[in-house]
């Protein structure tokens, strides 16, 4: 293990072994070389398979646990707005459109401004992490994301010193079967404080598996936090605002005993609902007569991104504040 | 004047047994025959349809075939879950699919099977009561697989966790609860242990109402604030209790 990497916080179990590292730049490769269809958000692309256009770096933040498959991740998805049942955003996923797409980013910053999706993506290389991803109600699974650090793009505009959260919110559509029942208050908003979003493991998302993001899956960028639980990562963003004060959240809004800001996956903080203390992983192509009898797995602190994000929380009681 | 009991206003009296004259009093003056009670040749046709399909449903109804139907049809539900689950149907998380679709189709069957006395005294058949017991059953065997994949392969009989889920989480507790009043109802449930309990078993099986609204609470608890299926639930069983207490005032 390197000096360099230790210093980064990287734990030897979480390095990813060198052949399947080569094997996923192989994988990378080819699917970049077979259709290069279309420019990012061409499109309201419910079929994924559309390489992304640019190079794909892989990088640090990797973990060595078996990946849920490409046919698992975009076909069991929450996402409202597109249907409550899991296997709806995918089947509803052509009433998402995402061509053209813009982002306001207002508030407390020197540089704000409507952007468009090219605009938002040109300065930054896209790098590839494997994320764990922990819905709250006990499942999880293995991502490998495209994109690039939610830093990154949030310090070109500037954020002022009264800048004490940045606030997102989720497109709204008239074309979406699920926005004319009041499920959650749309839009569907969400936020980080400015030093969870300022972290190098929060990531804005633009892609899965060296693809562009399927519909289902947010498209065409969303936020991924992994130490958070699921609901905290953000999808299909048309709103970025820094503010001072800590914005309201659709979940808090619509079940605020269940549902606190910080969100923070942790197995000794329970829900009304469900158990935290373990979850079902979702891995490879999941589901079938032989995933009846998989255990649950024990749920990490933080969703085992302790050693990195636990700072943050120095001194906060995390039982109150979840 | 010819007196028939068919026609449309007659259907009513036929079914309560009683003799209605049949005539239709928006005729104007003198005696209409039943034979065109609405006046319009289609309505009296489609009235005379339904009037047939009805007492062809009957005749079966009060004829051997019904149980079997019935049991057959109770049955479907579950082939169609294993067909579901060898092809992929349940999704990434079937346990949690099975747990939930068991509980729903036990929940649905014990309502079912509280609809049936209502019904007798509705249509005035005594055939209802042939399914109360195999509908009351097949609800039990539905919640003992509901039971059996939260214990077996969720909780994978970790008794601690179960534990913890039963004192942290109310509509387990109200889950379990349904599910303890339910077993005794199973057991008692056959004729000769009928015969010889007598009023017992009467007052025994009466918990059946309360076992309903444990499930119904149960279902309730457990959904996220938005849904409305368990509201339909719980609308359905205060309807049947609203029943069962006003028979019981008409009686006393």
């Amino acid at each position: 293990m390197l000096d360099w990497m230790k210093i980064a916080g990287i734990r030897s179990s979480e390095i990813t072994d060198r052949a399947v590292f080569e094997q996923r730049r192989r994988l990378i490769r080819a699917s970049l070389a077979t259709g290069v269809g279309g420019v990012i958000g061409a499109g309201a692309s419910a079929a994924y398979g559309k390489a992304l256009p640019m190079p794909v770096e892989s990088s640090e933040w990797t973990t060595d646990e078996e990946l849920t498959s490409k046919d698992t991740a975009t076909s069991y998805n929450n996402f409202y707005e597109l249907g409550t049942d899991k296997g709806d955003p995918k089947r509803n996923a052509d009433r998402l459109t995402t061509d053209p797409w813009s982002v306001v980013v207002e508030g407390e910053c020197s540089k704000p401004g409507t952007l468009t999706l090219e605009d938002i993506l040109a300065p930054h290389a896209v790098e590839e992490r494997i994320y764990r991803m922990r819905c709250v109600e006990a499942w999880s699974m293995v991502i490998p994301w495209n994109g690039f650090a939610l830093a990154d793009l949030l310090k070109r505009f500037e954020p002022t010193g009264k800048a004490k959260y940045v606030a997102f919110e989720t497109v709204v559509q008239d074309s979406m079967p699920g926005i004319s029942r009041p499920v959650l208050d749309w839009p569907y908003r969400e936020g980080l404080r400015m030093d969870e979003a300022m972290h190098p493991l929060a990531f804005m998302s633009i892609g899965i598996y060296g693809d562009e993001l399927p519909n289902q899956n947010g498209a065409p960028l969303r936020l991924v936090v992994p130490w958070k639980y699921g609901y905290k990562s953000i999808k299909s963003i048309v709103k970025i605002r820094f503010q001072e004060e800590r914005p309201e959240t659709s979940w808090n809004l619509s079940a605020p005993n269940e549902y606190g800001f910080f969100s923070n996956v942790n197995p000794d903080v329970s829900h009304p609902r469900w158990p935290q203390s373990k979850e079902r992983r979702l891995s490879g192509d999941a589901g079938g007569f032989a995933a009846l009898f998989q255990p649950k797995i024990d749920t990490r602190f933080m969703n085992g991104y302790a050693d990195e994000v636990a700072s943050l929380y120095d001194g906060m009681d995390l039982s109150k504040n979840h | 004047m010819r007196q028939r009991s068919g026609g449309g206003d007659d259907v009513a009296g036929r079914m309560t047994g009683q003799a209605v004259p049949g005539e239709s009093p928006a005729a104007a003056g003198g005696v209409t025959s039943s034979r065109r009670p609405f006046g319009n040749a289609l309505a009296d046709a489609l009235a005379r349809l339904l009037q047939r399909a009805i007492a062809l449903g009957d005749a079966f109804a009060r004829g051997r075939a019904l149980k079997p139907l019935v049991f057959v049809s109770s049955l479907l539900p579950l082939a169609w879950l294993v067909y579901l689950l060898f092809t992929g149907g349940l999704g990434a998380n079937p346990i949690e699919s099975l747990t939930d679709r068991t509980g729903e189709l036990g929940l649905r069957l014990l309502l079912l099977s509280l609809m049936v006395t209502p019904l007798r005294f509705a249509i005035h058949r005594t055939w209802p009561l042939k399914l109360r017991r195999m509908l009351g059953l097949f609800a039990f065997f539905y919640v003992v697989l509901h039971v059996a994949v939260w214990s077996l392969l969720d909780q994978r009989l970790n008794l601690y966790d179960m534990w913890a889920d039963l004192m942290e989480r109310p509509y387990i507790l109200a889950g379990f609860i349904g599910f303890a009043i339910l077993l005794p109802l199973a057991a008692t449930s056959t004729r000769r242990i009928a015969r010889r309990m007598k009023m017992r078993w009467f007052a025994l099986h009466r918990l059946v109402y309360i076992g309903a609204a444990a499930a119904v609470v149960h279902f309730v608890w457990l959904t996220r604030g938005d849904q409305i299926e368990p509201f339909v639930y719980l609308a359905i069983l205060v309807g049947l209790y609203l029943i069962r207490f006003a028979r019981m005032l008409k009686t006393a």
